[in-house]
């Protein structure tokens, strides 16, 4: 079975919404229609997004450290928003496990939303229906695009490369050693969701000197100087031995 | 949890057509056994069942106007395997259809004597429909308690206390419908409902009273160290990547102050249970129509405070990612 996910390296991420954008210009171009952005230069800018960048701060002055965290659909194994649709226009796909909405079935009655932690899910307050991350799904499986370029919009626009893409069921994938090498978790597991999106902690490479390497035992100068010689009168090695 | 009053005037309106009916049935499966006189069935059972249908379509309009697309809404019937939401949209629309079958036989006296005890009781035909509308209102309470007592996530309501209290608040408002009604069409019950009408009340209040002690010991599953999975007891939001507002700011918090979420507590406690116990009693007493139906009024007007205080109390766990601009 294929899961395909995404994998977020929170150590690498700067925080600069290419993603973002990057999502927005493709998924409110294609076939589906477009995603919804009120008052875009006005007072009160709203719309939908998949896909979102948010800072935190974590610390207390000096001591502190900044975390920005991109969100959206983390496409779970277990996915709370699907079994409650009412008219089963949500639905996770058999085949690569991407979670969907079909938006010529949804009556946008919000329930799903209520119905996911993460609040990935957010309606479209013009189509009035459900809109989420499609992982591309539009992308992804389009043959007429490079292979290279069959990969959700924001994993393409990362700089820093913090996105990465594949299938987190295939143990050898590079995503699923990223997850097993480099300390992948999911966000708050305690709701037995499952999500298929791994986030990467930050990482901090410490060099780890203790007191006695800066002191060395066996400091090659001491071998220069002379050892300390015995006493005078004390009796010498063919005092003490006989043959 | 915002607050949508499509929401609560169809949970309060339905569940007050759900409790009259239960009265109806109550008071004629007592009539029955002859236990109280029994009634005229087009004046109190046939009218008491087009009162049920009024409300039960009332709340079904409400309805509709929480949905994008009401012109899909046949479509929510088709997960009822998995969905609580669909199944109370099946529930609902068979409920209506057994309280019209039921209001009509009563209008038109299809009522056949079915079987007569040694002691004289009869089981009519009427009584059969009847019984399976009191099913199919339980079904329906249990349909919309467990739409939001199954989302395991929103704590304040997952627990079997929501459909408890779905469940008494709606029989009592309706029972309490049916004390002015029957005052006013059946003079000799009204005194068995407004007895009814007291016992649900305050069973519903320590239901509720239980819940909200439970509500006040939640403590949060979900933190911002497991919305982030990072380990750090002090970690602060600087944004939300956007200025504006989102579906998320706006549908998942209810935007009102604690002094606010406090007042409509106490609002809803008065409203609910206390001043239509008082003017009931006095209602009963008196044996005035205007008393007992503005007992039923101050007690519907207090159901949709408690309604939207049990929506403005949930606390989504996505609020935890959206704490500041």
């Amino acid at each position: 079975m294929t899961q395909l996910a995404l994998i977020i390296d929170l150590n690498v991420c700067v925080g600069c919404h290419a993603c973002v954008t990057s999502c927005k210009e493709w998924n409110t171009s294609g076939t589906s229609g477009f995603l919804t952005d009120e008052n875009p230069y006005g007072k009160d800018p709203t719309g939908t997004f998949f896909n979102r960048v948010q800072t935190y701060e974590i610390g207390e002055f000096p001591a502190t450290e900044t975390l920005h965290f991109p969100k959206s659909c983390l496409h779970c194994e277990d996915p709370p928003c699907v079994p409650v649709c009412p008219t089963g226009a949500s639905y996770k796909r058999k085949e690569d496990g991407i979670v969907l909405v079909d938006y010529d079935k949804c009556i946008g009655c919000r329930y799903c939303s209520w119905a996911c932690p993460y609040g990935a899910r957010e309606i479209d307050e013009t189509q009035k229906v459900m809109k989420k991350c499609t992982l591309c799904v539009d992308r992804i499986y389009d043959e007429e695009l490079p292979e290279s370029e069959r990969k959700p919009a924001c994993v393409l626009a990362c700089p820093t490369n913090a996105r990465l893409f594949g299938d987190v069921h295939d143990s050898e994938s590079d995503v699923s050693n990223m997850i097993r090498e480099e300390g992948g978790y999911q966000l708050m597991p305690e709701w037995g969701t499952k999500p298929a999106n791994h986030y990467l902690p930050r990482r901090k490479t410490r060099m780890r000197i203790h007191e006695d390497e800066l002191q060395r035992a066996d400091n090659p100068l001491k071998k220069e100087e002379r050892g300390p010689s015995a006493p005078v009168d004390a009796p010498t090695l063919d005092d003490s031995t006989s043959w | 949890m915002h607050p949508a009053f499509s929401v609560i005037f169809l949970t309060t309106l339905i569940g007050a057509g759900q409790g009259l009916f239960l009265a109806l049935i109550t008071g004629q499966s007592y009539s029955a056994l002859k236990l109280l006189p029994s009634q005229d069935s087009t004046d109190f059972y046939g009218m008491g069942a087009v009162i049920v249908l009024v409300l039960l379509i009332g709340g079904l309009i409400a309805s509709f106007f929480h949905l994008g697309h009401p012109e899909r809404a046949w479509r929510s019937a088709a997960m009822w395997r998995t969905s609580w939401l669909s199944r109370e949209v099946i529930a609902l629309p068979a409920l209506m259809g057994l309280v019209f079958v039921y209001g009509l036989m009563q209008f038109m006296g299809w009522d056949t004597v079915l079987f007569t005890s040694a002691a004289g009781a009869n089981l009519q035909l009427t009584m059969i429909v009847g019984i399976f509308g009191a099913l199919a209102t339980f079904a329906l309470f249990l349909c919309t308690g467990m739409i939001y007592a199954c989302l395991k996530f929103l704590q304040e309501w997952h627990s079997p206390l929501t459909v408890i209290n779905y469940t008494l608040l709606g029989t009592a408002s309706g029972f309490l419908l049916a004390t002015a009604f029957a005052n006013q069409n059946a003079p000799e019950l009204m005194r068995f409902f407004g007895i009814w009408a007291i016992i649900i009340t305050v069973a519903a209040f320590i239901t509720r009273a239980a819940s909200l002690v439970r509500n006040s010991r939640i403590k949060a599953k979900s933190t911002i160290q497991t919305a982030l999975g990072v380990r750090h007891a002090k970690i602060q939001q600087k944004t939300m990547g956007f200025m504006g507002g989102a579906v998320n700011t706006r549908d998942f918090f209810n935007h009102v102050s604690i002094t606010m979420m406090k007042n409509m507590k106490w609002i809803f406690i008065v409203l609910t249970f206390i001043a239509p116990l008082i003017t009931l009693w006095y209602g009963m007493d008196q044996a005035d129509s205007g008393w007992l139906l503005a007992a039923f009024i101050i007690q519907y007007v207090g159901l949709i405070a408690e309604r939207w205080f049990f929506f403005a109390q949930a606390n989504h766990p996505q609020n935890l990612y959206y704490q500041t601009i």
